[in-house]
């Protein structure tokens, strides 16, 4: 046991001797959600719009006045085609695009039903929202109005359409998606360079000539990795809690212990990596491609899986990640229990003791 | 009978068709240096490997420091120091860090690992050096210092592959000046090199060829039989006969 933490010890070296990955590992977090915390409480004012009123008539001049009236808007009228439009938001000359039909009033009248079409540039997801919730909000006002006013009730359906993201995903999956990356960066890619460097200094064959086990020696490496990742958890969940308005709904001890799993799932990566890999820059490379790409495009934090072709789905459910955003996104953003997620869970479960099966074994063969 | 803390029977390895270490018989003394010299890809690193509990040999019998390397590997590593020719010191880590390591990790109680220390930097005068990362050391002085905590438990059998690349031939000598010390502590001790003015300064040689022991005995007893005036001619002798390509 006295070995054990020696070996622990020196690890604990090896992570606070290499300041600037110190920076990064702690930083990274802290920095990326104070960023968000920002981009996210930052309100809109004075957004770019056009109005393309077709219909010309009083129901569109009015509700158009009172959309001037907010201060939301800085407005441009404009007859602009729907190619012009397109061309605006690509160029990012305008936020969103409110387009009139022509006869708007008249479906009023007769058919109590019209439609106005809100297009929003939703690459910027958090703004798009916050923007069509406003002209919305407007025309449901001026449609309570109305109905104070008139004998038969009217409906105007504002057709909302999202451009770029149709899913309008934002900091409810932000804050799961980056816990998977961060935590799927930290303890693959530093257990897998960890190992590498012993193995490229030679000092690998000296700790297997040595009396001390060779599972004893991975097992010391996963240590301070545990504890840096755990430590960033607490301080995510922390910031996301004050900073962000976002605490954890479900029980925190469920939490700790399913980010516990992944974590170990992660360093179980990282050491099959480490196996792998002959030098420093094959595990880092291997890593990166191994957890920042399929964290980022194939867990459903960026990108809706729904939506994929088949293929991907099915590659999707080999990342880890992919379970560990559902689990998250279920405890701390909807408070859901075990019963909710035990799925995932075991899913998680068989994936690391697979990868530490792989593992071990070709870490002996390696001895053989 | 003579003693013997290494003893080789007809050990084998094979990888696939390759045959990397054919049936290598030899024995070792106890307190004696023993060189295992060949050229790259002779065999020597195969050989030295299953001696030390890292490969499990394909088929023949030994024994190190008594202890059977099929069944008892980990008696075998508690017996032996190692040394590879990467030095295997920890950069990021000061000289005492290291000490303390290498000691820790071989089970050395506190004390023992205090005392330990500051004799091996009294020992090597590393004094001013101790809290300095060793990746400021000089190369001669990583060596030094890899090889005396390599013996820190006081082993039976120190292994030493190629430990004197890229150093010159003064340090070489210095580097040497430890290895008798520690022969005459009366640790054995088992070097490969492939540098033949070091053969001369062992007590035995074996010279293997294509993965078979050819030539095993004394230097003078060598230079006698194969009636050459220096090691080099012995070996080029033998080495001329190789029939595999160096890697």
């Amino acid at each position: 046991m006295k070995q054990f933490f020696t070996f622990v010890r020196k690890e604990f070296y090896h992570v606070f001797r290499d300041r600037k990955t110190l920076l990064l590992l702690f930083g990274l977090p802290i920095t990326q959600i104070i960023l968000f915390g920002f981009a996210l409480t930052n309100e809109i004012k004075n957004a770019k719009i056009v109005v393309a009123d077709y219909a010309k008539d009083v129901a569109s001049q009015q509700i158009i006045n009172k959309i001037e009236a907010s201060k939301y808007f800085d407005i441009d009228r404009s007859l602009m085609s729907h190619e012009q439009l397109e061309a605006a938001f690509r160029e990012g000359k305008i936020k969103m695009a409110v387009v009139f039909p022509e006869n708007f009033n008249e479906d009023l009248v007769h058919l109590n039903k019209a439609q106005i079409q809100v297009i929003a540039d939703a690459a910027d997801i958090n703004t798009a929202t916050t923007l069509t919730g406003y002209v919305t909000n407007i025309i449901n006002d001026y449609q309570t109005q109305m109905k104070n006013s008139q004998a038969m009730p009217m409906r105007i359906v504002p057709e909302v359409r999202m451009y770029y993201n149709p899913q309008l995903r934002g900091e409810h999956t932000f804050i799961p998606g980056m816990m998977a990356m961060i935590m799927m960066l930290v303890c693959v890619m530093m257990t897998a360079i960890s190992i590498v460097r012993e193995k490229e200094l030679g000092t690998m064959e000296v700790l297997l000539v040595s009396p001390f086990k060779p599972f004893m020696v991975i097992l010391s490496k996963f240590v301070p990795y545990l504890i840096i990742s755990m430590v960033n958890i607490t301080s995510i969940l922390l910031l996301s809690w004050f900073f962000l308005d976002l605490p954890v709904k479900g029980n925190i001890l469920l939490f700790y212990l399913e980010s516990l799993l992944f974590i170990i799932t992660s360093l179980s990566l990282g050491l099959l990596i480490s196996i792998k890999s002959e030098s420093q820059q094959t595990a880092m490379f291997v890593s990166l491609m191994a957890t920042m790409l399929p964290t980022m495009l194939l867990s459903g934090f960026m990108f809706p899986i729904e939506n994929m072709p088949i293929p991907l789905q099915v590659i999707s459910n080999a990342v880890p990640s992919k379970w560990f955003y559902v689990i998250v996104r279920s405890v701390m953003i909807k408070g859901a229990g075990f019963s909710a997620i035990w799925k995932e869970t075991l899913i998680l479960f068989g994936m690391t003791v697979f990868l530490l099966v792989v593992s071990l074994r070709n870490f002996k063969i390696r001895l053989a | 009978m003579k003693d013997t803390v290494i003893k080789a029977e007809k050990l084998s390895k094979r990888f696939g068709d390759f045959i990397a270490a054919n049936e290598l018989s030899f024995e070792v003394y106890p307190g004696e240096i023993f060189g295992f010299l060949g050229a790259n890809g002779a065999g020597k690193t195969t050989a030295m490997r299953m001696l030390c509990g890292l490969s499990i040999p394909s088929s023949g019998q030994a024994t190190v420091a008594g202890f059977d390397v099929y069944r008892q590997t980990d008696e075998i590593k508690r017996n032996i120091g190692y040394m590879s020719q990467k030095f295997s010191l920890y950069e990021d880590l000061t000289v005492l860090e290291n000490i303390r390591f290498y000691a820790g990790i071989y089970g050395l109680s506190n004390k023992e690992i205090r005392e330990k220390s500051d004799e091996l930097v009294t020992r090597l005068g590393l004094e001013s050096e101790s809290e300095k990362l060793v990746s400021a050391l000089p190369l001669g002085w990583r060596q030094k210092l890899s090889f005396s905590v390599a013996i820190i438990h006081q082993p039976k059998i120190v292994f030493l592959d190629e430990p004197t690349g890229g150093v010159d031939p003064v340090t070489r000598r210095q580097f040497w000046d430890l290895i008798y010390a520690a022969s005459d502590q009366g640790i054995t001790v088992f070097v490969t090199t492939h540098y033949m003015d070091e053969a001369e300064y062992c007590n035995r040689i074996s010279i293997m060829v294509d993965g078979r022991i050819d030539a095993l005995d004394t230097p003078a007893n060598l230079k006698q039989q194969f009636a050459a005036r220096s090691m080099d001619e012995v070996f080029y002798q033998l080495a001329r006969k190789a029939k595999r390509q160096a890697d």
